[in-house]
């Protein structure tokens, strides 16, 4: 499908636009990414399955995540994942349910202080709603 | 030890009187002399020492076995007293039998403890490992590769011209079933252990690293002056098969430290995925929560660190230390890289197949080597593509571990003193039934044929590379797994990326994915697991082991995948060989001694 951008045009980064350059050495994040930092933007993905049904944290995916890598020392997310932190708690949706999330754009290595849980990509004071 | 039927008896009363302890190593475990282990002993009841009898073959404990004694009068902060003795190491072969008495309660455990032969039969072993791999995947990689005709299979792969055979035992400490971690341990330790765990026995320890340890091959390949040993595997290498190499852990999960303790046991060639836990935590793609770098890490110790499949095939041929990471993550598998025009491979265009990694393995690892090694080579995606019910794929990778394992019987041909070993840590539920064709009429459960009414399929390899030219041709192999959640049957191969049978929902629990509902006669299958299975589990059904080579003629019948292990050791003298201290750790290896056990030093 294909979206035209209404009158408030908003930036929306697409899943595929996150990084610039992927190595085993370390992946390296898109300029769209870079130019983007600290501004709001929108992205569009999966909720994987949260800790809690109601929490200020969850993490976005590409694709609906078939396993919960909180829940299975089996399973691990995969390399492009987006936290976000919501500005204020939200009910979640289906995992199977795309979304739109709208938030700050930061980056830089970060360790969620209840969960533990590092992350370098993120979207603070974020809102979302389903598509 | 000789168990008699009337010990037999002894024991099934004694378990039904008071039970004065649990005691680790379990009751028949197996022992390769010399190499180290923990005793673990657990009370049900805070007790004082000197109230206790610990005894092995009738003498006190501690005059007879040497270790690190410790004991706690409360562990986990209960009224329940543990006594460990760490780093034991029993030199002569025989039976030995630890009894624990207090007041009138008594328990007591048997181990038989092994030592190697003295002649040296195999100076190489290559173990094989096709995770997950069932009867099923021999039989449709055989038939997808060679072609089947008027009842005959128009040729053999690799794994099938092994004189050897023996069916394998896969169940667990603490289950009847079993995953990757406890397998993998198994046949590298010669000791049982349980789901999740590697190199341990389960004990109620709190701490994940503080369970009672075992002895893995590639840390007792490191007491052999001159031997090398190599990890190969299309998963992270820190996922439970390859690290059970190294791994000490009760939970797999411990992934950034398997890559630790595959740093203090310098492997001579690592390759695989996972370098997502090697790169520090602020390298965006890092998975690790500390500021270690492993890949820097490596470099300083000596090692040709690559990272695609056109570093790894111009390596010098001077390299002897080799670390190649592919993928931050798993691999992807040989359809998805090879053959599918898709996005899977989008990220990391240029990861080598199996067969490369194997040919290389074997290069750095043979070169001026007098004393031999241990290679093991895992195909983790003939598992990692069953569980998520894509059998496609999972008889694809079946197909790259084949290729791979004929490249190690051309190895053995110029190194007859080579063992090759080709087995599976655990089964899925797979069977092949017969066929589905498109030409026949109605709905696509009407196109299954059975019996007389499945014919044969029609595949086809014209480029002769061993593998289908197409999946989703007309007429194609009817495979069903036994066991799975909620998800669409699409009779059909998923081209465009591994299958995702179920997502989870709001309530927690897994539902057919609706990705796959409007595929032309897509079928609602409701599952038989639990509903909040995401996928199909492993299968408790026997392993098929087959074996070639010095020492392989002791595969055979029923065997336990603990046997396995004394085999392998039999056939390197490895008792004979061992030295008591590791000379080669390195100087800034990765401390992973629990703050209890140091406490005890
Ligand atoms: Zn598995």
């Amino acid at each position: 499908m294909f979206l035209i951008p209404i009158a408030t045009a908003k930036t929306i980064i697409d899943f595929n636009q996150l990084y610039g350059s992927f190595s085993p050495l370390g992946l390296e994040f898109s300029d769209r990414v870079k130019e983007n930092v600290g501004k709001e933007v929108v992205i569009k993905g999966f909720m994987a399955p949260p800790l809690k049904a109601e929490a200020q944290f969850f993490v976005l995916t590409k694709m609906p995540m078939s396993i919960c890598p909180f829940c299975s020392t089996d399973a691990d997310w995969p390399t492009d994942i987006v936290v976000i932190y919501l500005k204020k708690k939200q009910t979640f949706t289906q995992y199977n349910q795309q979304i739109e999330v709208e938030g700050r754009l930061e980056t830089g290595s970060w360790t969620d202080p209840d969960t533990g849980f590092v992350s370098q990509l993120r979207l603070r004071d974020a809102t979302f709603t389903a598509l | 030890m000789r168990l008699s039927s009337l010990a037999v008896i002894i024991s099934a009363a004694l378990a039904a009187q008071a039970q004065a302890a649990t005691i680790f190593p379990l009751d028949r475990a197996t022992i390769l002399a010399g190499s180290y282990f923990d005793v673990k002993v657990e009370f049900d009841q805070e007790i004082k020492p000197e109230d206790v009898n610990i005894s092995v073959n009738g003498q006190p404990l501690q005059d007879t076995l040497k270790g690190d004694y410790q004991f706690i009068a409360q562990e986990n902060g209960t009224p329940a007293s543990t006594v460990w003795l760490r780093n034991v190491a029993i030199k002569e072969a025989g039976d030995y039998t630890l009894s624990v008495s207090e007041g009138d309660k008594e328990s007591k455990v048997s181990w038989s403890v092994f030592a190697s032969p003295q002649e040296q039969k195999a100076k190489n072993i290559i173990f094989f490992v096709g995770d997950g791999m069932s009867v099923a995947n021999r039989t449709g990689a055989r038939i997808l590769s060679k072609g089947v005709y008027e009842g005959k299979a128009n040729g053999r792969l690799a794994m099938d011209q092994m004189p050897y055979m023996a069916m394998i035992g896969t169940s667990s400490q603490d289950t009847i079933a079993s995953d990757s971690a406890n397998t993998m341990s198994a046949y590298l330790t010669g000791h049982k252990s349980a789901v999740n765990a590697m190199g341990v026995y389960l004990s109620r320890s709190e701490d994940n690293l503080d369970h009672p340890r075992q002895e893995p091959l590639g840390l007792l390949v490191r007491r052999v002056p001159g031997m090398k040993f190599g990890v190969v595997s299309d998963a992270e290498v820190e996922d439970a098969t390859p690290g059970a190499m190294v791994a000490q852990t009760r939970r797999r999960g411990d992934k950034d430290k398997i890559v630790g303790m595959f740093y203090n046991a310098q492997p001579d060639v690592l390759l695989g995925g996972g370098s997502a836990y090697f790169l520090p935590q602020t390298t965006p793609g890092s998975k690790r929560k500390d500021d270690t770098d492993f890949i820097q890490k490596f470099t300083d110790a000596g090692y040709q660190v690559v990272t695609n499949n056109s570093e790894l095939t111009s390596i010098g041929a001077d390299t002897t230390k080799l670390l190649g990471l592919f993928n931050t993550g798993n691999m992807d598998g040989v359809y998805d890289r090879r053959f599918a025009k898709n996005e899977v491979t989008a990220k990391f265009p240029d990861q080598p197949d199996l067969t490369t990694m194997t040919q290389t393995a074997l290069d750095v690892l043979s070169k001026d080597n007098e004393q031999g090694f241990v290679l093991v080579v895992e195909s983790a995606r003939i598992d990692k593509d069953s569980h998520p019910l894509d059998w496609e794929r999972s008889f694809m990778n079946t197909i790259m571990l084949d290729q791979s394992i004929a490249i190690a019987q051309e190895f053995a041909e110029k190194n007859p003193d080579t063992m090759i070993v080709v087995t599976a840590d655990h089964t899925h539920g797979i069977g092949i039934i017969g066929t589905v064709d498109d030409e026949k009429e109605g709905e696509m459960r009407d196109k299954v044929g059975t019996y007389d009414e499945a014919g044969y399929p029609n595949y086809t390899d014209a480029d002769g590379d061993g593998y289908p030219d197409d999946l989703n041709v007309s007429k194609r192999l009817a495979v069903f797994y036994n066991n799975f959640p909620d998800h669409y049957e699409t009779y059909r191969p998923k081209l465009d990326g591994v299958f995702v049978p179920a997502v989870k929902n709001e309530n927690g629990q897994y539902a057919a994915n609706e990705q796959y509902k409007d595929a032309p006669g897509a079928q609602l299958r409701i599952g038989n697991l639990p509903k909040d299975a995401d996928s199909g589990v492993h299968a408790v059904d026997d392993v098929i082991l087959t074996a070639q080579g010095p020492g392989a003629e002791n595969y055979h019948g029923y065997m336990e995948n603990t046997d396995s292990f004394k085999v392998i050791t039999d056939a390197l003298a490895l008792s004979n060989r061992l030295q008591d201290e590791s000379s080669q750790i390195p100087e800034d290896s990765v401390d992973f001694t629990p703050p209890s056990s140091k406490a005890a030093q």
